[in-house]
């Protein structure tokens, strides 16, 4: 019943769920997903209107966007995705020290491909793709930002969760928190995939 | 299982300020959005004033334009929706048998965010610089270029903060009811109102993120000169409308829901019937929430979309008066057969019928795309969205209001003033609006501050400002009714109507902090009416008596919106160290949020006694 009267080590088999708290946190956070895929699929809506609105003497999305770099920051991400799968399959054994590990495998990741968007940003301005430049580049900071500012959130915390876990150990109050970065960390990850499709497959071929 | 943990208790203002308790966020739910219903009924009233005769100088077209502008925005978003709340807050956990609600920590920051956004989006009279773009703040007419000046920034910021409020509360209620229902209440005995809040808060969650990306692009646009909506640098000022009605047009069915569920739960109690059609009518809000997201562009007929576009929008939109038309049936077949008592609020209840069938008539005529293009941007577009929200919601709210009252503050309402209230709102109403749809016809436009004489518009407009008044004077009786009431002794009983067939009305009035001593068992639709009919005097416990969990009080959600608030005006103004220190507040106060744990405390079972009368 009471969240922090258990020993640790005899956490049950899904601790996540198993309070009422953490069913509500569980349940309100996938809704919450479902407001926020509303939300990047506004901005996608409203880049596609306006994404051919280079306007004169602008580059376009074909001779600015490279590939390499876009792959392996996806590459990246993906990956992160695949450590936070580890993460929570270690939480759901119980296993605190690989949970951590594979935490912090998953952040450092999560900010190699923020240090690779800043970079990749930079370089677009020094080409005279800056945010004001047209409707086009506006579209393109404001869903690729909104992205990566959902990343950066994510970062940090995950990274408050990693120093709260050392300090509280693994439990009813927890795990529930911890299962839920998960999720969030998939979304932002399934909408980089998105993001990669759309903004630069598709800006390479159309 | 005992604790000792100590929580500190606060008390009178602290109290308030720092309170998760759902039945107490609805009272200041009420106050504050009562607070706006002022306001917006006063900036209503100078409206009319300006329009009572031809070329009035009352007041300048800026100050009308302003006056507008606030008038649909405050009435809609600040005034509407949280008194919406105030009636979810309180009724939804008591309905449900809940002890609480799923997260009491975000209800009080939902609340708090909308606060301070209205607040904000308030100050811009006194700063000078008034949203003056009109409610749906159209681009061009929006942008930097043709509103210069702070006043669409009150806008886009204002209500950016207060969104962010209302999307906490529709998750924190869609979890509460899915996850928090009392032992037997399936989804197909839930009460009306409770049905109608789920789809509501459905809607919230998916129709509010598309406001916030179309006020963030507004925002970008204003203040970091992006280019969404400026069509010299490729923008394109009609993906504004979509955005816009994308979120609007289910924004007036989470209006009108949340009404329709109140008018069921009146007028079953009040005829002393069982809801005619239950599973219809759930079916019917199911839809009616469904088709909500099909037909945002009948607001945009008029803007070119072309034959194709129109005729597919045009049917989805006479689509819903389907459901609609299956749940009027159902109140008319609720109170067939049944012995009806005229209560003030049953009166509202009765009254919203008709006046919501004629706002629905004009719904449909306004749905036919060539027909459209003559009603389109003239005053019968105005009659007929009042005669949906104030003849609708309005009605809806106040018949809420007299109906559960007694549960929200222990004393009932005086039914006579309540009565006076009913009919002077109600024949004003009608003196308001009746006339608009003919000075529409007659081809008045909306939003302009004045008119020429000789053009036919002249005795109308009069009716319309003494029926302006008219419903300003029944408000007014509502406020002397509430004092009134205030003073008289905290007397009602658990069950005040006698004719009571939900949970709400098996616990003291007003409702212990904790709802329940015991958490009923649910044994059918209408779980107390049927306890009634089966001679039994109270619910069934389904749980032995036990120490009661709470919520610790916190004053972190105010202080997270305080910080938004702050940096709200710092962006606003380009002062971004001010708007920095601002997001910081905000972050921090998250930050405490996740490192504190909340252990809350427990209520004893030998507590319960004496606790139980307090609220």
């Amino acid at each position: 019943m009471s969240a922090h009267s258990h020993i640790d080590g005899q956490l049950p088999h899904e601790p996540e769920k198993a309070t009422l708290e953490g069913r509500n946190k569980v349940l309100g956070f996938w809704l919450f997903l479902g407001g926020e895929t509303v939300l990047f699929g506004t901005l996608f809506a409203a880049f596609l209107a306006l994404r051919d609105q280079v306007g004169e003497g602008n580059p376009t999305a074909n001779e600015l966007f490279q590939l390499p770099i876009v792959a392996i920051a996806t590459f990246i991400l993906l990956t992160s995705s695949l450590t936070s799968v580890f993460a929570i399959q270690a939480l759901h054994r119980n296993h605190v020290k690989p949970m951590i590990v594979w935490l912090i495998v998953t952040v450092a990741l999560g900010a190699g491909f923020l240090g690779l968007e800043i970079y990749e940003f930079y370089h677009y301005v020094h080409e005279g793709h800056g945010f004001t430049t047209s409707a086009f580049s506006s579209s393109f900071y404001t869903l690729v930002g909104f992205h990566g500012a959902h990343v950066a959130f994510g970062v940090a915390w995950i990274s408050i969760l990693i120093a709260q876990t050392l300090r509280k150990g693994l439990n009813l109050v927890t795990a529930p928190k911890l299962y839920v970065a998960g999720l969030y960390w998939h979304f932002i990850d399934v909408v980089w995939v998105f993001i990669f499709t759309v903004v630069y497959l598709m800006g390479k071929v159309g | 299982m005992a604790h000792a943990h100590a929580v500190k208790r606060y008390s009178g203002l602290m109290d308030w300020l720092t309170t998760v308790d759902h039945k107490k966020i609805g009272i200041l739910y009420l106050i504050a959005g009562g607070f706006f219903f002022l306001i917006g009924g006063l900036e209503a009233i100078l409206i009319r004033i300006q329009l009572w005769q031809p070329l009035n100088d009352f007041i300048s077209e800026t100050t009308y334009n302003e006056l507008l502008t606030m008038h649909g925005t405050t009435m809609i978003f600040l005034a509407a929706m949280p008194i919406l709340f105030a009636l979810m807050n309180a009724i939804v956990p008591l309905q449900i048998g809940a002890r609480d609600v799923a997260f009491p920590f975000l209800n009080a920051l939902g609340f708090w965010t909308f606060f301070f956004g209205g607040l904000l989006l308030n100050i811009s009279w006194f700063v000078g610089s008034v949203p003056d773009a009109g409610w749906t703040s159209y681009l061009p007419l929006a942008s930097p270029t043709y509103s210069d000046g702070h006043g669409v920034d009150f806008y886009v910021i204002g209500l950016q903060i207060a969104g962010i409020g209302t999307l906490i509360g529709g998750i924190n209620f869609l979890v509460t009811i899915i996850n928090m229902r009392a032992p037997g209440m399936s989804f197909m005995r839930m009460p009306m109102f409770t049905w109608a809040i789920f789809i509501t808060s459905a809607l919230i969650l998916f129709a509010f993120p598309a406001l916030t990306v179309g006020l963030a692009a507004l925002m970008f646009d204003r203040l970091f000169a992006a280019n969404f909506f400026e069509v010299g640098n490729g923008g394109n000022a009609v993906l504004w409308e979509h955005i816009f009605w994308i979120f609007g047009h289910p924004e007036v069915y989470i209006l009108i829901l949340p009404a329709f569920g109140v008018i069921s739960e009146v007028i079953s109690t009040f005829s002393r019937k069982r809801l005619f059609g239950y599973s219809s009518m759930v079916f019917a809000t199911v839809l009616i929430g469904f088709l909500g997201f099909m037909v945002w562009a009948h607001h945009m007929f008029t803007t070119g979309l072309g034959p194709v576009a129109n005729a597919l929008f045009s049917i989805a939109t006479m689509l819903i008066a389907v459901p609609t038309g299956i749940k009027i049936f159902n109140w008319l077949f609720t109170m067939w057969g049944g012995s009806i008592r005229f209560t003030a609020a049953n009166l509202f209840g009765i009254g919203f019928i008709p006046t919501f069938v004629m706002g629905g008539v004009t719904g449909v005529m306004l749905a036919a795309a060539p027909a459209d293009y003559q009603y389109h941007d003239s005053y019968f577009v105005v009659a007929h969205f009042h005669y949906v929200i104030v003849g609708g919601l309005v009605l809806g709210i106040f018949a809420g209001l007299h109906y559960w009252w007694p549960k929200m503050f222990g004393r009932m309402l005086n039914e006579g003033l309540g009565k006076l209230t009913f009919w002077t709102f109600y024949i004003g109403f009608h003196l308001t609006f009746f006339v608009q749809h003919f000075l529409g016809l007659l081809g008045m436009p909306r939003r302009i501050y004045t008119y020429q004489d000789n053009l036919g518009f002249n005795n109308m407009n009069l009716i319309s400002t003494i029926g302006a008044i008219l419903m300003g004077v029944g408000t007014i009786i509502f406020l002397v009714n509430i004092v009134v009431t205030a003073m008289r002794p905290k007397d009602a009983p658990n069950d005040p109507w006698e004719d009571g067939r939900t949970l709400e009305w098996t616990i003291s009035s007003p409702a212990p902090e904790y709802n329940f001593a015991q958490t009923p068992l649910v044994r059918g639709y209408d779980a107390y009416w049927k306890e009634k009919m089966d001679g039994n005097s109270g619910m069934t416990p389904a749980e032995p008596i036990g120490p009661i969990h709470m919520p610790s009080p916190s004053i972190l959600p105010l202080f997270m919106s305080i910080g938004l608030f702050i940096a709200g005006f710092g962006f606003m103004f380009s002062n971004y160290i001010i708007g920095a220190v601002g997001l910081l507040v905000t972050f921090g106060c998250m930050f405490l949020r996740s490192i504190i744990d909340d252990h809350g405390f427990h209520i004893e079972p030998e507590e319960l006694e004496d606790k139980g009368v307090k609220a």
